[in-house]
């Protein structure tokens, strides 16, 4: 399954929600989608994308917070689990995508190659629902049952360790965030 | 980061942290409109925590480490609610790399109190390395700090921390002092 695949297959559906990616591959490839002023790219700062979606959650309950992690990511911020599952926000949603490498320094590979398995530390962290999909269909539909079940739930999508040829964009870090910002200030003024 | 061990097995509760000088800090929080408060608990903080966890205006997240609440105090940035960052200093150690690859890469204000644990007066001998390098870090992080020491400055100062992190959109630091927080 490629990574690609998986966000263009909910991409649609993220224009309602805030969307919170990790840096390298996801965010440039969530961009080469179109990007879009809910859409915030944590351009470094590794394992901080799931933190910045709790907050997010927890100050606005009904807005809709996906969460586009990765397996480097994650790992550098295990307890970002535990605090999630502390108060496991129903609007909410975290996406791992786990191609059990560090893509963007050259492919090193990380512990989810050698076994550590993400789903079962969510689950056992306490996360509500945590689920492993392996294919574009089980991606599609654990994204829209995360959706309809109004629990936070933590999806890992083993995807391949494929990207694009380049990371940088030519929207800037400061444009990306002053944007979004305004973007959720602009939805409180409606 | 973790609280202190008090070999006459004494509890936490019966330690001298002020609980009038901790009222007055949350007091000025909630005047500068602080509705999000992250911690991970010290010694110095219990009172503190506690009042966020009593006060039904108040979202408390705990945390597992330090580093989360730039995320999470970022995140309620973006939402537009005002947040505080409760650490010690070591905590504060624990979170640089999200200062400098979040807060000051991305422009957002953090309003963090940090406990100055290991300077004058410390007993505890664990507590001590971080006493010596907090100010120093501080500086090489160009984060602009202040002390809390003194009753009658508290809410003035916390009310000027929290104004030039939304004017200046970085990181500053409050310093919580032995002098307000320790009666002993």
């Amino acid at each position: 399954m490629l990574r690609l695949e998986c966000l263009r297959s909910v991409y649609a559906d993220l224009a309602p929600c805030l969307v919170v990616t990790i840096m390298g591959a996801v965010a440039a490839e969530l961009q080469s989608l179109g990007h879009r002023p809910n859409f915030f790219y944590l351009q470094h700062a590794m394992g901080l994308a799931s933190s910045t979606g709790l907050g997010l959650a927890l100050c606005l309950p009904n807005q809709r917070v996906i969460v586009c992690d990765g397996d480097g990511s994650l790992l550098m911020n295990l307890g970002s689990l535990t605090t999630m599952a502390r108060y496991r926000p129903k609007n909410l949603t975290h996406v791992v995508f786990d191609n059990e490498s560090l893509l963007s320094v050259g492919g090193f590979p990380t512990a989810t190659s050698t076994g550590t398995d993400l789903e079962g530390m969510a689950r056992s962290a306490g996360i509500p629902r945590a689920v492993t999909v392996g294919d574009i269909e089980r991606f599609t539909s654990a994204f829209h049952e995360a959706a309809h079940s109004k629990e936070l739930t933590t999806i890992v999508a083993k995807v391949e360790a494929t990207g694009p040829s380049g990371y940088v964009t030519d929207l800037s870090l400061l444009e990306n965030r002053f944007q979004f910002r305004r973007y959720i200030q602009s939805l409180k003024q409606v | 980061m973790a609280s202190s061990f008090r070999a006459d097995g004494s509890s936490p509760n019966k330690m001298p942290v002020s609980l009038a000088n901790s009222k007055l800090v949350y007091e000025a929080l909630k005047e500068c409109d602080i509705r999000l408060v992250s911690a991970l608990p010290e010694t110095w903080l219990v009172h503190l925590i506690r009042m966020a966890e009593e006060d039904p205006k108040m979202t408390l997240v705990r945390l597992a480490k330090e580093e989360e609440a730039v995320g999470i105090s970022a995140g309620a940035y973006f939402a537009g609610v005002k947040s505080a960052l409760l650490m010690q200093n070591h905590g504060f150690l624990a979170a640089v790399n999200g200062i400098v690859s979040f807060a000051h890469l991305y422009k957002i204000p953090l309003l963090m109190l940090i406990s100055y644990r290991g300077s004058f007066g410390e007993k505890d001998p664990w507590q001590t390395q971080g006493g010596n390098v907090t100010e120093p870090l501080l500086r090489a992080l160009r984060i602009p700090y202040i002390f809390l020491d003194n009753v009658h400055t508290v809410k003035k100062r916390v009310r000027q921390a929290q104004t030039l992190a939304e004017s200046s959109l970085q990181p500053v630091a409050i310093l919580l002092m032995r002098d307000l927080m320790w009666e002993e």
